[in-house]
C-alpha cells in the first residue's frame, strides 16, 4: 500500500506572533510539523507497518521545510518530496494543493493523509482541493481509521456528532490530534534520516505561482480586550448572584 | 445589482443562525441575495424570508453528501454568475468549500470574521495562528467565496417574499458511503456554532466532573468545551478541545471553569464576545481576558451557579 502524507511546517504552538511592517515576523520562530499533520504521518506509518508498502511525505515551502521532512524520515517515512517555494504564502491553499497535485500526477497512492487543518492558516482547504483535483474520495476529521486491502472505514467527527465513512482507494483522509499518539523519532531513525535523499521540485517548474487567487492586504494583532471585573462579593451565593445578574440583565446573554 | 449566493445550512430541518447572519451580511453589502439549501424543512422559506433574501433554491434530499452538494452548488454558482458566495464556517463548510474551490478553480477564503467593501474590493479579515493574529485579504477570483465564522455578523430583520425553486440532488456517483452512528450526539450543540460555551480545564480534576458541566451547558443551551490539559489527561474526548490544536471559537459567551489560560487556549477563544473565568488561582492568565472573573474554588461556585440558573430558567 502506497501512502502519501502532506505535512506543513508551522510555528510552534507556544510561539507568540509578531507583526513587522506588513509581514509576520519569522525571525524568532521555532518551526514544527503542524500537529494534525504529525498525527496524519503517524497514522500513515502505522498502516504501512501493518499492511506493507511505502510512506512518502511531501511539503511545500522554502528551504527550512527540509528539516521537517527529515523529522518525517526519522519517524519512519521512506521518501520525501520538497516543493521548493521561496515566495511561499501559507494562506494560499489553492496554490499549495495545485502544486502537490502537479508534483505527484504520475504517482499512484492508495491513501493520502494530511491534517484536518494547519495551525498557521487554519484553512483546512488543501486536502479537499487535492481530492477533487485527483478525483478521489475525501474524508475529513478522522477519529479512527481501519484500512483493509480493498477499502477503508473511517469514523469521523461531524458537527456535534460522529459518522462512519466507507470508501475504496484512492482516498484522502484528514487526521486530527487525538487519532493517535505520534511516536518520537528513535536515535537510529535520526541518524538514518540524515542520509536519505529528499527529492526537490521547484514550484515554478510545476507552473504554480502564489497569490494569483488571493491578495494579502496586511496583518494585524488581535485588539486588546477591555479590562474585566473580578466579582468580590462576600459569599459564594452573592458572587454567583452578581454574575448571573450581569449576564442576564446587563449583557443579556443568558 | 450584483448577485450573492448564501449556502444555508440546516440543523433539525431549520436554518442555523449563522445562515441568517451571512444572508444579512450579503444584503447589507448591497447584493441581491439567493439562498441555496439542501434538505427538507417546512420552515426554510418562512425563516429565510425574515432576513430579506430574494430567491431560495431548495435541493430536496434526505442524505447529506459533501461531494454531491459541492458539485451541485458549483454548477449553480456558474450558471447564475454569483459574484459573492458565503457559507457558515461549520463542519459542512469544511467538507464542501475546498471541493468547490477545486471545481471552480478559484481560491476560497475561510473562517472570516469581517467583510467590507474597500476601494471596490471585498476585503475580509480572518484569524490566523488560531487567533494570535489576523490577516486581511481579498479574492482576485471571478467568484469571491468566503466561509464565515458563526456569530461574526448581526442578523438584520428584513421581510421579503422570496421566489422558490427546487432542484434535484444526485448522490448516485458518490465515492464514499456515509452511515450515521447511533451513539451520535448530533442533537447536541457543536462547538463552532455555539452561542455559549462552557469549558472545563485541569482544575476540574477528573472525568467525573464533565457530566456536571454538561448539565450546566444543557441549562444554557450551550456547548461543552475543554482545555488541552483536560483532553490530554483523557477526561474528555478531543472533539471538545478548544484551542490551537482543537477548535477555535467565537461564541457570545465563553465560561472557562478551572482553566488557567495557556497561550494556545487563549488564542482559540480570545475573540469570544464575553468571557467568564472561574479559577481559584488569581494569577491565572485567563483573568487577563475575562469580562467577569470569580477567584474561588470551582467546586463551590458551580453547584451554586447551577442552583441559581435553574431558578432563573424556571
Amino acid at each position: 500500500m502506497n501512502i502519501l502524507v502532506l505535512i506543513k511546517q508551522v510555528p510552534d504552538t507556544e510561539a507568540s506572533i509578531r507583526i513587522n511592517g506588513n509581514k509576520v515576523d519569522e525571525s524568532s520562530i521555532k518551526w514544527i510539523i503542524s500537529p494534525n499533520d504529525e498525527v496524519a504521518l503517524e497514522e500513515g506509518i502505522r498502516i504501512k507497518e501493518k499492511n506493507g508498502g511505502t510512506v512518502t511525505v511531501i511539503s511545500v515551502g522554502p528551504e527550512r521545510v527540509v528539516v521537517s521532512l527529515r523529522t518525517a524520515f526519522a519517524m519512519g517515512a521512506d521518501n520525501a518530496i520538497h516543493i521548493k517555494a521561496d515566495e511561499y504564502e501559507m494562506l494560499d491553499s489553492y496554490a499549495i494543493a495545485s502544486s502537490v497535485a502537479k508534483a505527484t500526477e504520475n504517482d499512484k497512492y492508495d491513501i493520502i493523509f494530511t491534517g484536518r487543518q494547519a495551525i498557521d492558516s487554519d484553512n483546512g482547504q488543501v486536502p479537499l482541493i487535492l481530492g477533487e483535483l485527483k478525483n478521489c474520495a475525501s474524508i475529513i476529521w478522522a477519529k479512527k481509521v481501519e484500512a483493509t486491502e480493498t477499502e477503508v472505514k473511517v469514523n469521523c467527527e461531524v458537527e456535534g456528532g460522529e459518522a462512519i465513512y466507507n470508501a475504496s482507494y484512492p482516498v484522502i483522509i484528514t487526521a486530527q490530534v487525538g487519532l493517535n499518539e505520534p511516536r518520537y523519532p528513535s536515535l537510529k531513525g535520526i541518524m538514518a534520516a540524515k542520509k536519505k535523499p529528499v527529492e526537490t521540485k521547484n514550484i515554478a517548474d510545476l507552473g504554480i505561482k502564489f497569490n494569483e487567487g488571493i491578495e494579502i492586504i496586511g496583518y494585524e494583532l488581535p485588539p486588546q480586550r477591555p479590562v474585566g471585573k473580578i466579582i468580590e462579593s462576600e459569599s459564594t451565593e452573592l458572587k454567583v448572584k452578581e454574575l448571573i445578574k450581569s449576564l442576564h440583565e446587563e449583557l443579556k446573554v443568558i | 445589482m450584483a448577485k450573492a449566493l448564501i449556502i444555508c445550512e440546516l440543523k433539525n430541518d431549520k436554518p442555523v443562525k449563522a445562515s441568517l447572519e451571512i444572508a444579512s451580511k450579503a444584503i447589507s453589502l448591497g447584493y441581491e441575495t439567493t439562498a441555496i439549501v439542501m434538505g427538507n424543512g417546512n420552515d426554510i422559506v418562512q425563516d429565510l424570508s425574515q432576513c430579506g433574501v430574494s430567491e431560495i433554491i431548495v435541493g430536496k434530499t434526505q442524505n447529506y453528501s459533501g461531494e454531491s452538494y459541492a458539485h451541485l452548488i458549483s454548477a449553480v454558482i456558474k450558471d447564475n454568475n454569483f459574484e459573492l458566495i458565503l457559507m457558515p464556517h461549520t463542519w459542512q463548510a469544511r467538507d464542501i468549500s475546498g471541493r468547490i474551490s477545486a471545481i471552480l478553480q478559484t481560491s476560497v477564503i475561510s473562517d472570516i470574521v469581517e467583510l467590507e467593501i474597500k476601494d471596490n474590493k471585498l476585503v475580509a479579515k480572518k484569524p490566523i495562528y488560531a487567533g494570535k493574529a489576523y490577516a486581511k485579504l481579498a479574492s482576485r477570483g471571478k467568484y469571491k467565496i468566503f466561509t464565515v465564522r458563526p456569530n461574526s455578523f448581526e442578523i438584520i430583520e428584513k421581510k421579503s417574499q422570496p421566489q422558490t425553486r427546487e432542484i434535484s440532488v444526485d448522490t448516485s456517483k458518490n465515492k464514499t458511503r456515509r452511515e450515521e452512528l447511533q451513539s451520535s450526539r448530533a442533537d447536541k450543540m457543536g462547538l463552532t456554532e455555539a452561542n455559549i460555551i462552557i469549558s472545563g480545564g485541569r482544575g476540574v480534576k477528573g472525568p467525573e466532573y464533565f457530566p456536571v458541566l454538561q448539565e450546566l451547558a444543557d441549562l444554557l443551551g450551550a456547548a461543552l468545551g475543554a482545555s488541552r490539559a483536560a483532553v490530554d489527561a483523557g477526561w474528555i474526548d478531543h472533539s471538545h478541545q478548544v484551542g490551537q490544536t482543537g477548535k477555535t471559537v467565537s461564541p457570545t459567551l465563553y465560561i472557562a471553569v478551572g482553566i488557567s489560560g495557556a497561550i494556545q487556549h487563549l488564542a482559540g477563544m480570545g475573540s469570544s464576545r464575553y468571557i467568564v473565568a472561574i479559577n481559584k488561582d488569581k494569577e491565572a492568565p485567563i483573568f487577563k481576558v475575562a469580562t467577569y472573573g470569580i477567584v474561588q474554588d470551582l467546586f463551590e461556585i458551580i453547584p451554586e451557579l447551577k442552583t441559581q440558573l435553574k431558578a432563573l430558567k424556571g
